[in-house]
């Protein structure tokens, strides 16, 4: 019931369209459609092709909220031109489309390198790398790594990533290891 | 048209001259060059007839119109219109970009193909498009001003060609378009100028001779795309369970996760088996067939129908449920039934072996498909990288989970730092060694004492057999397979006890777990098979050796029952009308068959039995005592000793694999089985998802699923190779009963094979048929199965070699940069 009142909130050659430009189905982006319009007030709802929603409520979403990089995640795939990082339908799809089961290595892993870019200058460097670790380790003291610990393994991983020696970690770098695991 | 080659190539190159071009990028192959300058020309005349003014402009439009015969001027004619007008819009939005995206189109850039740079080529252009399209409607509106004169010019060939190049170029584009990592406004838009572009000059391709047919094609082919979209978007929908499985992935990882999507996957396999066992075996049987009570075979013996209908018989699978199309002995082995002439036993041995067939091909897609996924496979060069990128396991909603999650993480960073500075430690290998032998012993002991019991077990099962189930307990009837089950319940837990001697990695430990656990449930499988297998090999044995004449004496002893009934002579030949007896009083001839599917089916009812007994017990009734308890307990049960427990994967895991692996091995014997399957996995589902949302708590040590996904593939191929080993020996050499079955009267089953050659196809069939199975034939053709494999081992080494060569290669040029 509800699936055809927001299908005919979307029009159809839309529809198709975004069927054509990502890798969900039909089914995936009426649901995303759904989820969407709830995340928004309800005055704003029937508009909800052309709202925003602001970051904080985004945040709210299940899957995000345990995931240590969703403020990173929200900024790469937001449009907003003020830089508050609120995110439009299409931005939404897009992010769905990224993280979907049927979507690329090449484009996870282009995604994935902005996501983990925090001072969003293009490259990973030891700043970004040791903002990543603690990111990864969770927000407890006793679960962060020593400073000897952090300087040893970002030495390592520059050791391995790092093919053209410049301390920093480039997209091609990137790529290259990323796509050679079996688990990205 | 060579002449023109040149004009046009060295136009080209002046053209690059003027624009001031990089050269150093043009450094294409002449003939590639020679392809572009072809196609650019048109695209470098359309952009100087805005720039530049000039005799060299004059010259190409000569030039051009000399080869298309148009008029001096840009007016193309009626059926030349809408390319040129394109190719003249495309000019004038080139025209307005910076010299980089010139080059971009004059040049290759190495990496991007034709299509990335059209496509790039257009992104840039959403800023201009509004002039873009101003511009294109006046050179439409010019253009259709001033062709009302000029006449209609046939297309070349060439520039046909050319078109359905372009066309076909943004056709991929489009089909492309998602794998760009643009923003979707961006991919709209592009999306949107190709999907025009390639509308209007579908049209115009048509042109000429063929035009109907090029329209119908073009028509069919974006219906058949349509078609194919709208039924990847129902296959989506059909998948049965995926909000369950999703749900749980965010709760418990991606681990968890695959064991239910594994069992899903089973589940799909065991659907199919059952439809063709249901629908080609048991349903023909039962409307086709003679009915129930009108052969022997297919009656309930006198002596045993007092306790036919009985809940107890009915579960043990005796009884009613054995005389039915449940089984094998119930099939009768005449050559047709019914009106529609259905060839009963040939179905039968086809559905037998259709169904392993299947599941081999099956079982090997999946795992050609998981070899690819996986990439170069084990590649240690970038493990802490690897542990960094690709670490964190983003289906996890729940922040119990994440912290789970996180703790892991921090553990093995700090393992592998550690790992990674310290050298290893020498000091007291030798007591490590020695705890490591004492443990593979143990469990070697363990492994020995359980296919003992097995054995043990299945011996004094058929001795009760033989003095009459009836006179012994619940126990005794079902001793075996309570044993099995047991067995399968506490042997790994005495394993996992054994590896905490041995003090490995985890996961080396886990693969030393799994692998002893695989051998654990192997060696009982094949006790159980070997200790069938030889009472079976008894009664054939007993057959081999005294066969015609047993079986004429019991003939002999029915047609003298039957005589009895004449209460005269006994008749020799049977012109005699046959007198009408009750089946059920007819004496019957051993059927091994049908009890060997009654132990596979037995067996499978208590296992499933004994899966869901646990659940409830070890997980759920667990749950609630540690839950109520707590408050008034002296230690806190949720983290003391018996806490909530985990999701056992790989014991799941291992458990569904063997338990198909006996689907395999008892569905010739019993055509009910799959569906049982079908039955239990159902259930399983939903009994599975609900005690692990229920009663269990996130692992502590998550791991993702990805790299045991290959090693339970591979196990199930083992399984299904050894499941059908014993099927297709009794095929091959056990004669079949003689008195129920669809093979009885035959020596062997596969001659049902030939019966139906002779019978059923033209006689040359069987002459080429007979040709075809002479070992002449088919020694040479296994030769040359062996030498392609020998071959196609070659070259894929070859390839790996090659691969490795680059990969240094590319490391090294890196390093020198």
């Amino acid at each position: 019931g509800d699936m055809g009142g927001s299908a005919s909130l979307i029009p159809q050659d839309l529809l198709s369209e975004y069927q054509e430009l990502t890798f969900l189905s039909k089914q995936e982006i009426l649901l995303a459609y759904k989820r969407f319009s709830e995340l928004l007030p309800k005055e704003e709802r029937e508009d909800a092709y052309s709202a925003r929603v602001p970051k904080s409520q985004i945040l709210t979403l299940p899957e995000l909220r345990a995931n240590p990089f969703q403020h990173r995640i929200c900024h790469v795939f937001s449009t907003s031109e003020t830089g508050d990082d609120s995110m439009s339908f299409e931005d939404f799809l897009d992010m769905l489309s990224v993280f979907s089961d049927s979507a690329t290595s090449d484009v996870k892993s282009h995604y994935a390198f902005h996501i983990f870019d925090f001072n969003d200058d293009g490259i990973l460097d030891r700043k970004d790398l040791e903002h990543l670790v603690n990111c990864l380790t969770g927000q407890g003291e006793e679960c962060q790594l020593s400073i000897t610990e952090m300087e040893q393994l970002i030495q390592n991983i520059l050791e391995e990533s790092d093919f053209d020696k410049d301390g920093t970690i480039s997209l091609p770098e990137f790529q290259h290891v990323v796509s050679r695991s079996p688990d990205f | 048209d060579g002449s023109d080659d040149n004009e046009e190539g060295s136009a080209i190159e002046n053209e690059e001259n003027t624009k001031g071009t990089d050269k150093g990028r043009k450094r294409a192959t002449p003939r590639t060059r020679r392809a572009h300058a072809r196609g650019r020309d048109r695209h470098g005349d359309d952009e100087n007839e805005d720039d530049e003014e000039g005799t060299r402009r004059a010259g190409h439009r000569r030039h051009r119109s000399r080869r298309r015969g148009r008029a001096a001027g840009n007016e193309a004619s009626d059926s030349d219109m809408e390319p040129t007008k394109a190719r003249k819009n495309q000019a004038n939005q080139k025209s307005k970009e910076d010299d980089e995206e010139e080059e971009d189109e004059k040049g290759g850039k190495s990496g991007k193909g034709k299509n990335e740079k059209k496509g790039d080529k257009k992104s840039d252009k959403k800023g201009k498009k509004e002039k873009a399209n101003k511009k294109k409607k006046d050179k439409k509106k010019s253009g259709s001003g001033s062709d009302s004169e000029s006449e209609e010019e046939p297309i070349t060939e060439e520039e046909l060609a050319k078109l359905k190049e372009e066309v076909e170029e943004k056709k991929k584009l489009i089909a492309t378009l998602r794998n760009k990592p643009w923003k979707m406004k961006k991919k709209l838009s592009v999306l949107k100028e190709a999907q025009l572009f390639v509308e209007k000059f579908e049209g115009a391709l048509g042109k000429g001779k063929g035009k109907k047919f090029y329209a119908y094609k073009v028509m069919m082919t974006k219906k058949w795309m349509k078609f194919q979209r709208d039924f990847e978007n129902f296959k989506t929908a059909c998948i049965p369970w995926e909000m369950k499985i999703k749900e749980i992935e965010s709760h418990f990882g991606s681990s968890v996760a695959s064991y239910f999507i594994f069992l899903r996957w089973m589940y799909g396999i065991n659907m199919i088996l059952f439809g063709l066992t249901f629908g080609l075996v048991m349903v023909p049987e039962a409307l086709m067939g003679k009915p129930y009570g009108s052969l022997p075979r297919k009656t309930v013996p006198r002596a045993e129908e007092a306790t036919a209908m009985n809940f107890a018989t009915l579960w043990d699978f005796s009884g009613f449920a054995q005389y039915s199309v449940l089984f094998y002995g119930y099939y009768n082995n005449q050559r047709t039934i019914g009106w529609l002439k259905f060839r009963m036993p040939l179905s039968y041995f086809l559905v037998g072996v259709g169904s392993i067939g299947y599941s081999f091909m099956i079982v090997t897609r999946t795992m050609a498909k998981n070899a690819n996924d996986d990439g170069g496979g084990d590649d240690t060069s970038f493990n802490f990288s690897w542990k960094m990128f690709t670490s964190w396991d983003y289906l996890i909603g729940n922040p119990e989970t994440a912290d789970n999650k996180f703790a892991s993480i921090t553990t093995s960073f700090k393992e592998a730092i550690v790992e990674e500075q310290e050298s290893r430690k020498e000091e007291n290998i030798h007591l490590t060694r020695f705890l490591r032998v004492l443990a593979n012993f143990l469990a070697l002991c363990t492994l020995a004492g359980s296919g003992y019991l097995i054995f043990f077990v299945v011996r004094r099962s058929q001795q009760f057999a033989l003095e009459g189930l009836e006179n012994y307990g619940w126990w005794e009837r079902n001793e075996v397979n309570t044993v099995m089950s047991l067995l399968g319940m506490f042997c790994p837990t005495l394993f996992d006890v054994i590896s905490s001697l041995e003090n490995y990695h985890p996961r080396i430990a886990l693969r030393w777990q799994l692998g002893r656990i695989f051998a654990l449930f192997l060696g009982n499988l094949y006790t159980f098979i070997i200790a069938l297998m030889d009472e079976i090999n008894l009664k054939a044995r007993y057959f081999l050796s005294f066969t015609l004449e047993e079986e004429k004496i019991v003939k002999y002893n029915m047609t003298i029952w039957e005589a009895s009934l004449y209460n005269g002579t006994i008749p020799e030949n049977s012109t005699a009308p046959p007198i009408q007896v009750d089946p059920a009083d007819v004496p019957r001839g051993p059927c091994w068959e049908t009890m060997v599917g009654q132990e596979f089916v037995r067996l499978t009812v208590s296992d499933m039995m004994t899966t869901y007994i646990t659940i409830l017990i070890g997980d759920f009734l667990r749950a609630v005592f540690v839950r109520f308890f707590n408050y008034c307990w002296c230690w806190d049960l949720e983290y003391g000793f018996p806490s909530y427990s985990e999701f056992d994967i790989s014991g799941n895991v291992l458990g569904l694999i063997f338990n198909q692996g006996m689907i395999w091995m008892g569905s010739f014997y019993a055509p009910c089985l799959p569906a049982i399957n079908v039955f239990r996995l159902h259930t399983s589902m939903y009994l599975q998802c609900w005690a692990v949302m229920c009663c269990n708590v996130p692992q502590e040590r998550v791991f993702k699923a990805s790299r045991s996904n290959n090693f339970y593939m591979a196990m199930l191929l083992f399984i299904l190779f050894l499941s059908t080993l014993p099927a297709v020996y009794t095929i091959v050499s056990i004669p079949p009963s003689f008195d129920c079955g669809p093979f009885s009267g035959k020596t062997r089953m596969f001659e049902v094979i030939s019966e139906t050659l002779e019978h059923d196809f033209p006689s040359w069939f069987g002459k080429v048929f007979g040709y075809a199975s002479n070992p002449g034939l088919i020694l040479p053709f296994i030769l040359l199965m062996v030498l392609s494999l020998y071959y196609l081992n070659a070259t894929s080494k070859s390839y790996k070699e090659a691969n490795l060569e680059l990969k240094k290669k590319l490391q090294s040029v890196r390093i020198k940069n």
